[in-house]
Protein backbone atom coordinates (compact mmCIF):
# COMPACT_ATOMS: atom_id res chain seq x y z
CA UNK A 1 0.00 0.00 0.00
CA UNK A 2 1.53 3.33 -0.70
CA UNK A 3 1.52 5.35 2.49
CA UNK A 4 0.68 8.76 0.37
CA UNK A 5 -2.42 6.73 -0.44
CA UNK A 6 -3.36 6.35 3.26
CA UNK A 7 -2.99 9.67 4.12
CA UNK A 8 -4.69 11.31 1.07
CA UNK A 9 -8.31 9.05 2.67
CA UNK A 10 -11.67 10.64 3.83
CA UNK A 11 -11.79 10.91 7.46
CA UNK A 12 -13.74 8.24 8.87
CA UNK A 13 -16.73 9.48 10.63
CA UNK A 14 -16.30 11.34 14.34
CA UNK A 15 -18.43 9.06 17.22
CA UNK A 16 -20.72 11.74 18.76
CA UNK A 17 -21.97 9.67 21.51
CA UNK A 18 -18.22 8.68 22.92
CA UNK A 19 -16.76 12.31 22.62
CA UNK A 20 -18.24 14.63 25.59
CA UNK A 21 -21.81 16.68 24.16
CA UNK A 22 -21.56 20.17 23.70
CA UNK A 23 -24.61 21.18 26.28
CA UNK A 24 -23.16 19.65 29.72
CA UNK A 25 -24.92 21.63 32.33
CA UNK A 26 -22.55 20.42 35.17
CA UNK A 27 -19.88 21.84 33.56
CA UNK A 28 -21.79 25.64 33.80
CA UNK A 29 -19.74 27.68 31.12
CA UNK A 30 -20.58 24.62 28.81
CA UNK A 31 -24.31 26.42 28.68
CA UNK A 32 -23.74 29.29 27.24
CA UNK A 33 -20.67 28.07 24.71
CA UNK A 34 -22.92 25.03 23.40
CA UNK A 35 -24.51 25.55 19.89
CA UNK A 36 -28.37 24.33 19.96
CA UNK A 37 -29.08 23.74 16.62
CA UNK A 38 -28.02 20.39 15.02
CA UNK A 39 -24.70 19.87 13.10
CA UNK A 40 -24.57 20.08 9.75
CA UNK A 41 -23.02 16.20 8.70
CA UNK A 42 -21.13 15.22 5.70
CA UNK A 43 -18.23 13.13 4.37
CA UNK A 44 -14.96 15.18 4.34
CA UNK A 45 -13.74 16.74 1.67
CA UNK A 46 -10.38 17.72 0.92
CA UNK A 47 -10.62 20.87 3.14
CA UNK A 48 -10.70 18.29 6.15
CA UNK A 49 -8.35 15.51 4.67
CA UNK A 50 -5.09 18.28 4.48
CA UNK A 51 -3.92 19.61 6.56
CA UNK A 52 -0.64 21.86 8.26
CA UNK A 53 2.65 20.19 8.51
CA UNK A 54 5.56 20.83 10.74
CA UNK A 55 9.38 20.37 10.46
CA UNK A 56 11.61 19.15 13.05
CA UNK A 57 14.05 22.27 12.25
CA UNK A 58 11.16 24.45 14.65
CA UNK A 59 11.52 22.34 17.28
CA UNK A 60 14.27 23.40 19.89
CA UNK A 61 16.27 20.94 21.90
CA UNK A 62 14.66 21.83 25.10
CA UNK A 63 11.25 22.32 24.38
CA UNK A 64 9.76 18.84 25.12
CA UNK A 65 11.67 19.51 28.69
CA UNK A 66 9.56 21.17 30.87
CA UNK A 67 11.83 20.56 33.98
CA UNK A 68 14.29 22.38 31.99
CA UNK A 69 13.21 24.82 29.29
CA UNK A 70 11.84 28.30 31.20
CA UNK A 71 15.21 29.67 32.80
CA UNK A 72 17.21 26.69 32.37
CA UNK A 73 17.63 26.24 36.39
CA UNK A 74 14.97 22.79 37.22
CA UNK A 75 11.22 23.77 37.89
CA UNK A 76 10.28 22.17 41.76
CA UNK A 77 7.99 18.77 41.89
CA UNK A 78 7.41 15.22 41.15
CA UNK A 79 9.59 14.53 37.53
CA UNK A 80 7.82 12.44 35.00
CA UNK A 81 8.32 11.31 32.01
CA UNK A 82 5.20 11.50 29.60
CA UNK A 83 4.92 9.02 26.84
CA UNK A 84 3.18 7.29 24.45
CA UNK A 85 2.46 6.88 20.74
CA UNK A 86 0.23 8.52 18.51
CA UNK A 87 -2.26 6.07 16.24
CA UNK A 88 -5.48 6.37 14.51
CA UNK A 89 -8.67 4.29 14.65
CA UNK A 90 -6.54 1.85 12.22
CA UNK A 91 -3.75 1.24 15.08
CA UNK A 92 -1.43 2.63 12.46
CA UNK A 93 1.30 4.92 14.27
CA UNK A 94 0.44 8.59 12.81
CA UNK A 95 4.28 10.01 12.32
CA UNK A 96 5.62 13.57 12.36
CA UNK A 97 2.56 15.01 13.90
CA UNK A 98 2.81 17.76 16.50
CA UNK A 99 2.01 17.39 19.82
CA UNK A 100 1.85 20.60 22.52
CA UNK A 101 0.97 20.25 25.94
CA UNK A 102 0.25 23.06 28.77
CA UNK A 103 -0.27 22.52 32.41
CA UNK A 104 -0.49 24.13 36.15
CA UNK A 105 3.35 23.62 38.14
CA UNK A 106 3.26 21.50 41.05
CA UNK A 107 1.07 23.61 43.11
CA UNK A 108 -1.62 23.50 40.79
CA UNK A 109 -0.77 27.32 39.83
CA UNK A 110 -0.44 28.30 35.81
CA UNK A 111 1.57 31.03 34.48
CA UNK A 112 -1.33 32.77 33.26
CA UNK A 113 -2.33 36.18 34.19
CA UNK A 114 -5.81 35.25 34.89
CA UNK A 115 -5.05 32.68 37.42
CA UNK A 116 -5.22 34.11 40.86
CA UNK A 117 -4.87 31.15 42.64
CA UNK A 118 -2.47 31.03 46.28
CA UNK A 119 -0.26 28.84 45.14
CA UNK A 120 2.87 30.31 44.23
CA UNK A 121 4.22 30.52 40.56
CA UNK A 122 7.72 28.40 40.29
CA UNK A 123 10.27 30.81 38.59
CA UNK A 124 11.43 28.25 37.25
CA UNK A 125 8.45 26.51 35.75
CA UNK A 126 6.97 28.16 32.34
CA UNK A 127 4.36 25.16 31.83
CA UNK A 128 4.02 24.66 28.16
CA UNK A 129 6.10 21.97 25.70
CA UNK A 130 6.37 20.67 22.37
CA UNK A 131 7.49 17.95 20.02
CA UNK A 132 6.94 15.77 16.75
CA UNK A 133 6.25 12.32 17.09
CA UNK A 134 8.98 9.99 15.71
CA UNK A 135 8.49 7.28 12.58
CA UNK A 136 6.47 5.03 14.65
CA UNK A 137 4.14 7.99 16.02
CA UNK A 138 5.68 7.50 19.53
CA UNK A 139 6.46 11.01 21.43
CA UNK A 140 8.07 12.15 24.78
CA UNK A 141 7.81 14.89 27.43
CA UNK A 142 9.81 15.21 30.51
CA UNK A 143 7.82 17.37 33.16
CA UNK A 144 6.85 18.20 37.10
CA UNK A 145 3.29 16.09 37.89
CA UNK A 146 0.75 19.39 37.80
CA UNK A 147 -1.03 19.40 41.03
CA UNK A 148 -4.96 19.95 41.63
CA UNK A 149 -6.31 22.99 41.76
CA UNK A 150 -9.75 24.67 42.35
CA UNK A 151 -11.88 26.49 39.98
CA UNK A 152 -15.34 28.99 39.99
CA UNK A 153 -17.92 26.03 38.89
CA UNK A 154 -19.89 25.15 42.03
CA UNK A 155 -18.50 26.24 45.71
CA UNK A 156 -16.16 23.23 46.07
CA UNK A 157 -14.91 21.96 42.52
CA UNK A 158 -11.92 20.90 42.25
CA UNK A 159 -9.70 19.77 39.01
CA UNK A 160 -8.10 16.75 39.38
CA UNK A 161 -3.84 16.89 38.17
CA UNK A 162 -3.94 17.33 34.46
CA UNK A 163 -2.01 17.93 31.42
CA UNK A 164 -3.61 19.73 28.50
CA UNK A 165 -2.68 18.08 25.36
CA UNK A 166 -3.24 19.44 21.60
CA UNK A 167 -2.27 17.26 18.84
CA UNK A 168 -2.42 17.51 15.03
CA UNK A 169 -3.08 14.94 12.42
CA UNK A 170 -2.36 14.72 8.46
CA UNK A 171 -5.21 16.71 8.15
CA UNK A 172 -7.09 19.42 9.64
CA UNK A 173 -10.46 17.20 10.02
CA UNK A 174 -8.64 15.05 12.58
CA UNK A 175 -7.35 18.17 15.08
CA UNK A 176 -8.27 17.51 18.22
CA UNK A 177 -7.52 18.91 22.09
CA UNK A 178 -8.24 17.22 25.25
CA UNK A 179 -6.27 16.12 28.56
CA UNK A 180 -4.30 13.38 30.40
CA UNK A 181 -5.24 12.45 33.93
CA UNK A 182 -3.14 10.39 36.15
CA UNK A 183 -4.09 7.05 37.51
CA UNK A 184 -5.79 6.57 40.65
CA UNK A 185 -6.28 9.86 41.17
CA UNK A 186 -9.55 10.40 43.73
CA UNK A 187 -10.93 13.52 42.02
CA UNK A 188 -11.09 12.26 38.46
CA UNK A 189 -14.64 10.69 39.70
CA UNK A 190 -16.01 14.19 41.08
CA UNK A 191 -14.79 16.09 37.96
CA UNK A 192 -17.91 18.11 35.95
CA UNK A 193 -15.46 18.49 33.06
CA UNK A 194 -14.36 14.55 33.07
CA UNK A 195 -18.17 14.22 33.75
CA UNK A 196 -18.91 15.47 30.17
CA UNK A 197 -18.27 12.22 28.87
CA UNK A 198 -21.05 9.77 29.42
CA UNK A 199 -19.39 6.78 28.58
CA UNK A 200 -16.87 5.32 31.43
CA UNK A 201 -14.36 3.15 28.73
CA UNK A 202 -13.84 6.94 27.36
CA UNK A 203 -13.22 8.36 30.66
CA UNK A 204 -10.79 5.37 31.19
CA UNK A 205 -9.04 6.43 27.94
CA UNK A 206 -7.89 9.54 29.44
CA UNK A 207 -6.34 8.16 32.40
CA UNK A 208 -2.53 7.90 31.76
CA UNK A 209 -1.55 4.21 33.71
CA UNK A 210 1.90 4.67 36.06
CA UNK A 211 4.60 2.92 33.58
CA UNK A 212 7.75 1.53 35.83
CA UNK A 213 9.32 0.26 32.65
CA UNK A 214 9.54 3.64 31.27
CA UNK A 215 10.62 5.16 34.94
CA UNK A 216 14.67 5.98 35.56
CA UNK A 217 16.06 4.68 38.50
CA UNK A 218 16.90 7.75 41.32
CA UNK A 219 15.65 10.12 38.94
CA UNK A 220 11.78 10.12 37.62
CA UNK A 221 8.56 8.03 37.54
CA UNK A 222 6.99 7.60 34.02
CA UNK A 223 3.57 7.62 32.87
CA UNK A 224 2.00 6.16 29.76
CA UNK A 225 -0.17 7.57 27.08
CA UNK A 226 -1.12 7.38 23.74
CA UNK A 227 -3.50 9.67 21.23
CA UNK A 228 -5.91 8.09 19.05
CA UNK A 229 -6.91 10.19 15.76
CA UNK A 230 -9.89 9.61 13.85
CA UNK A 231 -8.48 6.82 10.74
CA UNK A 232 -8.50 7.62 7.32
CA UNK A 233 -10.38 4.93 4.81
CA UNK A 234 -7.81 3.21 2.62
CA UNK A 235 -10.62 1.30 0.59
CA UNK A 236 -10.32 2.40 -3.61
CA UNK A 237 -13.56 2.65 -3.39
CA UNK A 238 -14.96 6.22 -3.23
CA UNK A 239 -17.76 7.42 -4.07
CA UNK A 240 -15.77 10.27 -6.31
CA UNK A 241 -17.65 10.16 -9.80
CA UNK A 242 -14.15 10.94 -11.32
CA UNK A 243 -12.86 7.78 -9.80
CA UNK A 244 -9.60 7.43 -7.75
CA UNK B 1 -17.57 -13.56 14.81
CA UNK B 2 -14.48 -11.75 14.20
CA UNK B 3 -13.64 -8.88 16.60
CA UNK B 4 -13.22 -5.72 14.89
CA UNK B 5 -10.28 -4.28 15.51
CA UNK B 6 -10.66 -0.54 15.62
CA UNK B 7 -9.45 1.70 18.30
CA UNK B 8 -11.70 4.98 19.15
CA UNK B 9 -10.73 8.24 18.99
CA UNK B 10 -9.03 9.87 22.30
CA UNK B 11 -12.18 11.80 23.71
CA UNK B 12 -12.11 15.88 23.34
CA UNK B 13 -11.97 17.66 26.82
CA UNK B 14 -12.07 21.35 26.94
CA UNK B 15 -8.89 23.54 26.03
CA UNK B 16 -9.88 25.26 28.86
CA UNK B 17 -9.15 29.28 30.02
CA UNK B 18 -5.71 29.18 29.79
CA UNK B 19 -4.74 27.57 26.53
CA UNK B 20 -2.39 30.48 25.61
CA UNK B 21 -0.01 29.02 28.17
CA UNK B 22 0.58 26.49 25.71
CA UNK B 23 -0.30 27.65 22.16
CA UNK B 24 0.54 30.94 22.07
CA UNK B 25 2.95 31.71 24.86
CA UNK B 26 4.86 34.73 23.34
CA UNK B 27 1.44 36.99 22.80
CA UNK B 28 0.66 35.52 26.37
CA UNK B 29 3.50 37.43 27.76
CA UNK B 30 5.58 34.53 28.40
CA UNK B 31 8.78 34.81 26.48
CA UNK B 32 11.40 32.58 26.17
CA UNK B 33 10.46 28.93 25.92
CA UNK B 34 9.60 29.39 21.85
CA UNK B 35 11.40 32.04 19.24
CA UNK B 36 7.99 32.81 18.10
CA UNK B 37 4.48 31.64 18.43
CA UNK B 38 2.92 29.22 16.12
CA UNK B 39 0.84 30.15 13.11
CA UNK B 40 1.39 33.83 13.24
CA UNK B 41 0.08 34.14 9.51
CA UNK B 42 -0.82 31.62 6.74
CA UNK B 43 1.10 33.41 4.15
CA UNK B 44 4.58 34.43 3.38
CA UNK B 45 5.22 37.82 1.79
CA UNK B 46 5.31 36.89 -2.16
CA UNK B 47 1.80 34.75 -1.73
CA UNK B 48 -0.01 35.16 -5.35
CA UNK B 49 -3.69 36.85 -5.20
CA UNK B 50 -5.86 38.99 -3.44
CA UNK B 51 -4.27 39.95 0.43
CA UNK B 52 -7.66 40.19 2.55
CA UNK B 53 -8.40 41.00 6.23
CA UNK B 54 -11.07 39.03 7.76
CA UNK B 55 -12.08 40.95 11.68
CA UNK B 56 -14.43 39.02 14.04
CA UNK B 57 -15.36 38.01 16.85
CA UNK B 58 -16.81 34.94 18.97
CA UNK B 59 -20.28 35.39 21.01
CA UNK B 60 -21.71 32.81 23.50
CA UNK B 61 -25.29 32.38 23.93
CA UNK B 62 -25.89 35.25 26.62
CA UNK B 63 -24.72 37.80 23.60
CA UNK B 64 -21.40 38.22 25.59
CA UNK B 65 -18.26 38.76 23.54
CA UNK B 66 -15.56 35.96 24.25
CA UNK B 67 -12.29 36.69 25.17
CA UNK B 68 -10.56 33.96 25.68
CA UNK B 69 -11.21 32.02 22.19
CA UNK B 70 -8.79 30.86 20.47
CA UNK B 71 -9.22 29.49 16.77
CA UNK B 72 -7.02 27.78 13.98
CA UNK B 73 -7.86 28.65 9.91
CA UNK B 74 -6.87 26.38 7.44
CA UNK B 75 -6.92 26.94 3.89
CA UNK B 76 -5.97 26.47 -0.09
CA UNK B 77 -3.65 29.02 -1.93
CA UNK B 78 -5.42 31.44 -4.81
CA UNK B 79 -5.45 28.65 -6.95
CA UNK B 80 -7.14 26.01 -4.66
CA UNK B 81 -4.59 24.07 -4.07
CA UNK B 82 -3.58 22.95 -0.48
CA UNK B 83 0.04 23.15 0.87
CA UNK B 84 1.58 19.76 1.76
CA UNK B 85 -0.49 16.71 1.09
CA UNK B 86 -2.69 17.85 -1.66
CA UNK B 87 -3.35 15.18 -3.98
CA UNK B 88 -3.15 17.14 -7.00
CA UNK B 89 0.00 19.28 -6.97
CA UNK B 90 2.35 21.69 -4.81
CA UNK B 91 1.28 24.64 -3.80
CA UNK B 92 1.94 28.65 -3.60
CA UNK B 93 5.53 27.84 -1.32
CA UNK B 94 4.61 31.13 -0.14
CA UNK B 95 1.23 29.68 1.24
CA UNK B 96 1.49 27.70 4.44
CA UNK B 97 -2.34 27.87 4.74
CA UNK B 98 -2.27 27.38 8.68
CA UNK B 99 -3.10 30.30 11.32
CA UNK B 100 -3.59 30.55 14.74
CA UNK B 101 -5.77 33.50 16.00
CA UNK B 102 -6.32 34.65 19.15
CA UNK B 103 -9.24 36.70 20.61
CA UNK B 104 -7.98 39.94 21.71
CA UNK B 105 -7.87 40.04 25.41
CA UNK B 106 -9.18 43.03 26.46
CA UNK B 107 -11.64 43.80 23.33
CA UNK B 108 -12.30 40.23 21.70
CA UNK B 109 -11.68 40.97 18.26
CA UNK B 110 -9.67 38.68 15.95
CA UNK B 111 -7.76 39.38 12.60
CA UNK B 112 -6.86 37.22 9.81
CA UNK B 113 -4.78 38.63 7.13
CA UNK B 114 -4.13 36.17 3.87
CA UNK B 115 -4.55 36.07 0.52
CA UNK B 116 -8.36 34.72 -0.37
CA UNK B 117 -8.11 30.85 -1.38
CA UNK B 118 -9.39 29.56 -4.97
CA UNK B 119 -11.91 26.66 -5.15
CA UNK B 120 -11.41 23.56 -4.35
CA UNK B 121 -13.12 20.25 -5.46
CA UNK B 122 -16.02 17.90 -3.46
CA UNK B 123 -15.28 14.22 -3.34
CA UNK B 124 -17.90 14.26 -6.38
CA UNK B 125 -15.96 16.69 -8.59
CA UNK B 126 -18.00 19.51 -8.19
CA UNK B 127 -16.64 22.52 -6.76
CA UNK B 128 -16.88 24.21 -3.29
CA UNK B 129 -16.76 27.68 -3.10
CA UNK B 130 -14.08 29.72 -1.44
CA UNK B 131 -13.89 28.90 2.01
CA UNK B 132 -11.47 28.86 5.01
CA UNK B 133 -12.12 26.07 7.26
CA UNK B 134 -11.73 27.41 10.96
CA UNK B 135 -11.66 25.29 14.30
CA UNK B 136 -12.37 27.27 17.70
CA UNK B 137 -11.63 26.28 20.80
CA UNK B 138 -12.33 27.67 24.08
CA UNK B 139 -13.28 27.39 28.17
CA UNK B 140 -17.06 25.79 27.89
CA UNK B 141 -16.12 23.85 24.40
CA UNK B 142 -15.65 20.47 24.73
CA UNK B 143 -14.91 19.66 21.23
CA UNK B 144 -13.77 21.55 19.22
CA UNK B 145 -16.37 23.60 16.47
CA UNK B 146 -15.59 23.19 12.88
CA UNK B 147 -16.97 26.22 10.54
CA UNK B 148 -16.16 27.83 7.28
CA UNK B 149 -16.00 31.51 6.47
CA UNK B 150 -17.13 32.20 2.64
CA UNK B 151 -17.37 35.02 0.90
CA UNK B 152 -20.47 37.22 -0.35
CA UNK B 153 -18.72 38.36 -3.25
CA UNK B 154 -17.78 35.21 -4.25
CA UNK B 155 -20.39 32.28 -6.48
CA UNK B 156 -22.22 30.61 -3.08
CA UNK B 157 -24.55 29.42 -4.77
CA UNK B 158 -23.37 25.87 -6.31
CA UNK B 159 -21.27 25.34 -3.70
CA UNK B 160 -22.16 21.51 -3.10
CA UNK B 161 -21.55 22.17 0.88
CA UNK B 162 -23.72 25.01 1.35
CA UNK B 163 -26.39 23.27 -1.08
CA UNK B 164 -26.78 20.65 1.97
CA UNK B 165 -27.82 23.53 4.51
CA UNK B 166 -31.49 22.57 5.07
CA UNK B 167 -32.53 25.73 6.57
CA UNK B 168 -31.57 27.92 4.19
CA UNK B 169 -32.01 31.27 6.07
CA UNK B 170 -29.15 29.65 8.02
CA UNK B 171 -26.30 30.15 4.82
CA UNK B 172 -25.91 33.44 5.15
CA UNK B 173 -24.03 32.57 9.16
CA UNK B 174 -21.17 31.17 6.80
CA UNK B 175 -20.57 33.93 4.84
CA UNK B 176 -18.58 36.92 5.27
CA UNK B 177 -19.55 40.88 4.56
CA UNK B 178 -17.63 42.51 2.69
CA UNK B 179 -17.01 46.32 4.56
CA UNK B 180 -14.34 47.36 2.44
CA UNK B 181 -12.25 46.06 -0.86
CA UNK B 182 -10.78 43.30 0.72
CA UNK B 183 -11.95 43.59 4.23
CA UNK B 184 -14.30 41.09 5.56
CA UNK B 185 -16.30 40.74 8.84
CA UNK B 186 -17.01 37.52 10.30
CA UNK B 187 -18.63 36.59 13.74
CA UNK B 188 -18.92 33.85 15.11
CA UNK B 189 -22.01 33.16 17.34
CA UNK B 190 -22.54 30.01 19.28
CA UNK B 191 -25.54 29.28 20.58
CA UNK B 192 -28.75 31.36 19.54
CA UNK B 193 -30.23 33.81 17.02
CA UNK B 194 -28.13 33.66 14.08
CA UNK B 195 -26.32 31.17 15.47
CA UNK B 196 -23.30 29.87 13.50
CA UNK B 197 -23.66 26.63 11.10
CA UNK B 198 -21.24 23.94 12.33
CA UNK B 199 -20.37 21.10 10.87
CA UNK B 200 -19.55 17.05 11.63
CA UNK B 201 -17.74 16.70 8.62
Amino acid sequence: MNPSHIERGPLFFRDRDWHPAAYTPGYKTSMTRAPFRPLVAMGSTLSEETGPAFGHSMIGALDNNLIMNFTGQPAIGERIIMHGRVLDETGRGVPNVLVEIWQANAGGRYRHKKDSYAAPLDPNFGGCGRTLSGPDGAYEFLTVRPGAYPWPNRVNDWRPMHIHISVFGSGFGQRLITQLYFEGDPLIAKCPIVKTIGNDKAIQALVAPLDMNRAIPMDCLAYKFDIVLRGRRQSFFENRKEGM
Amino acid sequence: MQPLEYLKETPSQTAGPYVHIGLTPNTLGNPGIYPEDLGLSPIRDGAKGQLITITGHVQDGAGMIMRDALIESWQADAQGIYPGNDPRGAADPNVTGWARIIADFDSGEWTLSTVKPGRVPFPDGRMMAPHISLWVVARGINLGLQTRIYFEDEDNESCPVLQRIEHRPRVQTLIAKQTAPGQYRFDIVLQGDNETVFFDM
